[in-house]
Parts: structure tokens; sequence; C-alpha cells
């Protein structure tokens, strides 16, 4: 029971790290990202290429480059993975995500439906089908007389979350380009008449999405698992979190996460891990059904 | 008017003897046509509640994989103790005979298509209650939940999946099964669309796009919306579980989330064949996925391996730049050709007025 509790708390925060990504794109842009799971998984896959390096040679016209990148501890991808999703966030807004803004949520939905199918068969092909994991290697915790075994790996995720959650409300807070992030939010057209490149806030805000994703991706590999066809999942897992806590606000964020991370690892527990993933959509269903009650007694519906 | 309905009479029944005629002409391709059939259907079906109530659902696919659990089970569990058939793999150790194979099947397809409609209604009124995309996630999460609980349940296969009832083997004829099924497929599409047609003169349709259109306006007018909604959807689901119910006698093998609760192929190109052809439209669903099937199956060969990755593409260029479809494109592009109808005596009548 309290490895169970311990397991799902730890887990939590990692889920509100990706929620607060979905909530951020959601309040600001108005678009729902479902390939918001894949980013995570391929931000995962960028540390785990960390951690097995790169040893390849491009041939091109005769001239052969060799690219070899020596293997490192994955916790760099923490790091690094960030800073090459934030690129691969912005370069997705300017492919197709910018063209859907405007328009109906359904098609954000769809549009991102089919990124995610994209990127789940190009991470099968390069990454190859089998579940991988990076081994961190930090051992674990041992606590309440060794009845509770906690991977200090875990521990080492709950703290990076923290740490880029905390930096980045900060960031919003003070920096010039978080203000200009909250006055879109506020009213895009406003903003825009004050001066605000909106579409380069709408940029950097999926941009800085992807970088969470990517955070938390490599956090993902090394305390959990990863495989191509996984993402699913998490964006579920963000999605429902979100609609729970409302957007923008964290600490409601952060709460409603570790919730989720406990209710998962009792589902776990309890009904077995073969149905793990079928009660987290349940929850999603019931969490909406409820919702839905609760605001039609005021001739409501959830907007 | 006496002329247009001439030309409509030519042309349906040219294409019922062209669908009638089409497993003899080109017999190599029985099940590629089972399967456009199979496809029209729940694109027609989906667009019924999609397209015309406006209620974008992702979880018609929960009740495609029920019909299709449904029918194999009861195929089986008439005759056999079910729990022994999927342990043993199947057809090792039970043999339908031919009078039980029809028998099964025709019992397996009626219960397919009413407790999937049943299903419907019964959840119709929570699920229902949330709107846009609210709805639309809720049901994606139906359809996967599903999938995965399937999953889990030991009786119906679990992981390894669920073998149906083999086509019998007294009937030697080789092109038997695939004329079975591809009759059995064209008349439920003959079904599908002169029931959705007349939904489409009927009052019914006109409530389902006042919902879509405003749906606290028509609530305003007096309409009951949630039992529109409901009836809508339960529709939706009859045709889905039967088309499921086929398809898992075509294809003999089901699988929880490969075959049955397909979200990432079945439930995503009901979707795209009818925003292809255009949503709210009689034919638009019936032309997306004929162009969607000829384009997959002539393009899949070529691109193996690359599949999905051209499908996640098309959907992006299908919905961020042909979100109106063809009938929308053909509608702007020719719109006394193809626009609404508008009756002129009506419309006199109300300029009187003012």
């Amino acid at each position: 029971m309290v490895q169970a509790s311990l397991d799902g708390i730890l887990l939590g925060i990692l889920f509100a790290l990706i929620a607060y990504g979905m909530a951020l794109q959601w309040g600001v842009m108005n678009i729902i990202n479902i390939a918001q799971g894949d980013l995570v998984i391929l931000g995962g896959y960028i540390a785990y290429t960390l951690f097995i390096g790169i040893d390849l040679t491009l041939r091109f016209k005769g001239i052969e480059i060799p690219i070899v990148i020596p293997p490192i501890h994955p916790a760099w991808g923490v790091i690094i993975s960030p800073i090459i999703m934030y690129f691969v966030g912005v370069g997705l807004y300017k492919l197709v995500i910018n063209k859907v803004v405007d328009r109906d949520l359904f098609i954000s939905i769809l549009a991102t439906f089919g990124i995610a199918i994209v990127f789940q068969q190009l991470m099968n092909f390069i990454f190859g089908a089998d579940v991988v994991v990076a081994q961190s290697e930090y051992g674990t915790t041992m606590l309440f007389d060794n009845s509770v075994t906690l991977p200090n790996s875990k521990i080492f995720a709950a703290v990076i979350s923290v740490i880029y959650a905390i930096a980045l409300v900060i960031y919003m807070k003070k920096s010039r380009l978080g203000r200009a992030i909250r006055a879109t939010a506020q009213n895009a057209r406003a903003a825009k008449i004050l001066g605000v490149d909106t579409e380069k806030v709408y940029a950097a805000t999926f941009g800085i999405n992807a970088a969470l994703c990517g955070v938390a991706g490599a956090l993902i590999a090394i305390t959990l698992t990863l495989h191509p066809y996984v993402g699913l999942p998490y964006t579920v897992r963000s999605f429902m979190i979100v609609i729970v806590a409302g957007l923008g606000n964290l600490p409601a964020v952060a709460i409603s996460g570790m919730g989720l991370g406990l209710f998962e690892e009792f589902a776990d527990y309890i009904l077995g891990t073969e149905f793990r993933i079928g009660a987290v959509f349940m929850l999603l269903v019931f969490i909406l059904v409820y919702r839905r009650f609760k605001l039609s007694k005021k001739r409501e519906y959830l907007k | 008017m006496n002329a247009i309905k001439q030309k409509d009479l030519i042309l349906y029944s040219g294409l019922i003897i062209l669908g009638l005629a089409a497993p003899f002409l080109f017999s190599a391709f029985k099940v590629q046509l089972t399967y456009l059939c199979v496809l029209i259907v729940l694109a027609m079906t989906w667009n019924l509640q999609g397209g015309e109530m406006g209620y974008n659902s992702f979880g018609n696919i929960l009740f495609y994989g029920l019909g299709m659990y449904l029918t194999a089970s009861v195929q089986v569990g008439m005759f056999f103790p079910l729990a022994e058939w999927t342990e043993s793999g199947g057809e090792k150790t039970f043999v339908h005979t031919t009078a039980q194979y029809f028998q099964g099947i025709s019992v397996g397809l009626l219960v397919a298509a009413i407790v999937p409609t049943l299903v419907a209604g019964a959840i119709g009124y929570a699920i229902l209650g949330l709107r846009g995309h609210y709805f639309a996630i809720c049901t994606l999460g139906l359809g996967i939940a599903a999938g995965e609980i399937a999953g889990g349940i030991e009786i119906i296969g679990a992981g390894q999946g669920f073998t149906t009832p083999p086509f019998p083997a007294e009937i030697v004829d080789p092109e038997a099964r695939g004329q079975f099924f591809y009759f059995l497929s064209f008349l439920v599409l003959v079904l599908a669309f002169v029931f959705v047609k007349y939904i489409y003169g009927s009052r019914f349709r006109l409530i389902l796009n006042a919902i879509r259109d405003n749906e606290d306006k028509a609530e305003a007018m007096g309409i009951q919306t949630m039992k529109y909604k409901i009836v809508g959807w339960m529709c939706s689901a009859f045709f889905c579980g039967l088309a499921g119910g086929i398809m898992g006698g075509l294809i003999g093998y089901i699988d929880s989330t490969d075959v049955a609760f397909d979200g990432r192929e079945m439930g995503v190109f009901m979707v795209l064949m009818a925003i292809l052809g255009g949503k709210g439209t009689l034919w638009g669903p019936v032309i997306g996925a004929t162009l969607f099937h000829f384009f997959k199956e002539g393009l899949w060969t070529f691109i193996l391996g690359w599949q999905y990755v051209a499908l996640g593409v098309l959907i992006v260029v299908i919905v961020v730049y042909f979100p109106e479809g063809l009938m929308g494109w053909l509608r702007e592009k020719y719109p006394d050709r193809f626009g609404e109808v508008i009756d002129e005596k009506d419309r006199k009548a109300q300029v009187e007025i003012k």
C-alpha cells in the first residue's frame, strides 16, 4: 500500500509536468494536441539515444561522414532533450499547427491525431519496436525497514519535474515572452493590436510545450520504459489532469497529477496490470460524464 | 420533377445491377469489394451523427468491435462451449456443420445489430451531454478502453485473439465464401443507404441539423434534443454492429486492439472517409469511402512499411487543406448543380410576407 502510494505520487508529479504543457497550449492557442504523448516518447528516445550513443556513417556523393557520439549518462537528456524538442516543436508549428490554430477544435484533434500516427511510425522505424529503458544505475532507497523499495531514479525524476515546473512559472511571470504569452492567452486580438507578434508567441508556446514533453520524456526513459506506441495514454492522462484542474492553475495541476498517479498505481495493484491502461481511459470517461451531470443541474455544459 | 425521379431510378438500378454483378466481373477482388461495402456503411452512418448532428465521434469503433465479438461469440456459443473454443484456438476441436454455421451467423448478426444499439441508447444519455471536443475525446477514450478491456477478458481470447468459425468445409466451391460475405455486406450497404436516404428526406434530418447548427436554440424551439441525439447515435450503432459482425466473419480472426477495437485504423478511417467525401451530404461518404479505398489499396503495396506514415500525412493534408470535402468543394464550385435545393414557391411566399 505504502509502496503503491509513493510510486503513485512520484509518477503523478511527472504527469503533472506533461499536463502543464497541455494546459499551456490549450489555454494560449486553443488547440488540443493528441500528439502530446508522442512528443513525450520522442523526448524519451532522444535521452535513450544519448545513453546508447550514436555510431553511424553518412554516405553523400562518395564522401563518408562518420558521426560518432560517445554514450553518456541518460540524465543529461534532461537538459539536451528539451533543447532539441523545442526546435521540433517550433518546426511542427510552422508546418502544420499554425494552420489549425484559429479553426474548430475538432480539426486540431484530427490533425494532431495524424501527426501522432506519423510520429509513432517514424519512431518505430528509427528506434525499433522493442521496449527499451535507459539504465541510470542510481540504485534504490529502502524505507520503513526495507518494506518499501524506492528507485532513486523516480525521486530524481520528481525533483527535476518540480524544478522545471517552478522555473517555467517564474519565466512566465517575469520574462517579456512570458508576459506576451499570457497576454495572448487572455485576448489574442487585443495583444496583436498592442504590438505582440502572436505568430511568434504561438510558435514559442508550442516549442515550450514540446520542450516540457522532452524533459518528461527523458525522465520517463530513466524511470519507466519506452515504446513507440505508448504515446496516447500520456496524452489522455494530461488531458484528464487539465480538465480536472482547469487551465493554468499549477497547484491544482500538481495535485490532480498526483491523484491520477495514485489511482493508476492502485488500479494496477487491485485490477491487475492488463487493465491498467483500460482503467485510465475509463477514468477519463467517468470524469467527463461526472462533470457533465454536475453541470447539467445548472443547465450548463462543459465548454 | 418527374424527370429527376426517372434519372434517379436509372442511377439506382444501375448501381444495384453493378453491385450484384461486381463479384462475377471482378471475382479476384471479392474481398476488397466486401471491404468497400463495409467502409461505405461505416462512413455513411458516421456521417449521420458526425456530419448531420455535429457530434464528431471517434467511438463508433466501440459498436463495430462489439458487433464483431458478439457475432463470433454467438456463432460459437450456440453450439459449443465458448471457453473451450477459445482455449483450443477454435477450429481444431469443434467443427460447425453447414446448417449450424449459417444459423449461427444469422443469429449472431441479429444480436450484433441489436446489442450495440441498446448499448448506444444506454450510454447515450451520459455521453451525449458532452459537446464538441469533449465528446470527441470521451468517445476516443471509450473506444480505446473497450479494446484494452476486451484484451483482458479470458473467455473471448484475451490477448491471443479469437478465431471465428471457418466457413463450412462441406461447401466445396472455392468462390462461395467470398460471394457469401460480399452479398451479405452488399445487402447491409443497400439497407443502410435506403435508411439514410429515408432520413435525408425526413423531419428527423432537419432536427439533427438544428442540433448541429445551434443546440441551445433548437432546445429553445421545443425540440427534445437529447432524445433525438440518442436516436441518431443508435442508428449509427446499429449499422456499425452489423458491419463489425460481417468483418469478423470475413477476417476469420479477432484481435482486441488490432482488428476489433482498432481505433488507429477503422476508427479514424470512418471519420476520414466522411470528411474526404464531404460531411453532411448523402453521396459524400459513399464517394469518399470509394476514393479512400482505391487510394489505400493502390498505394499500400507500393509503400509497404510506410503506409502509416502516408496515412498520417493524408489525415493532416485532408483535415487542414480539404475540410469541406469533395461534395463541399463541388457545392462551392457549381452551386446551381450541387447546392441546396431551394423551394422557389416557399421563398417567394416569404418575400411577399415582408
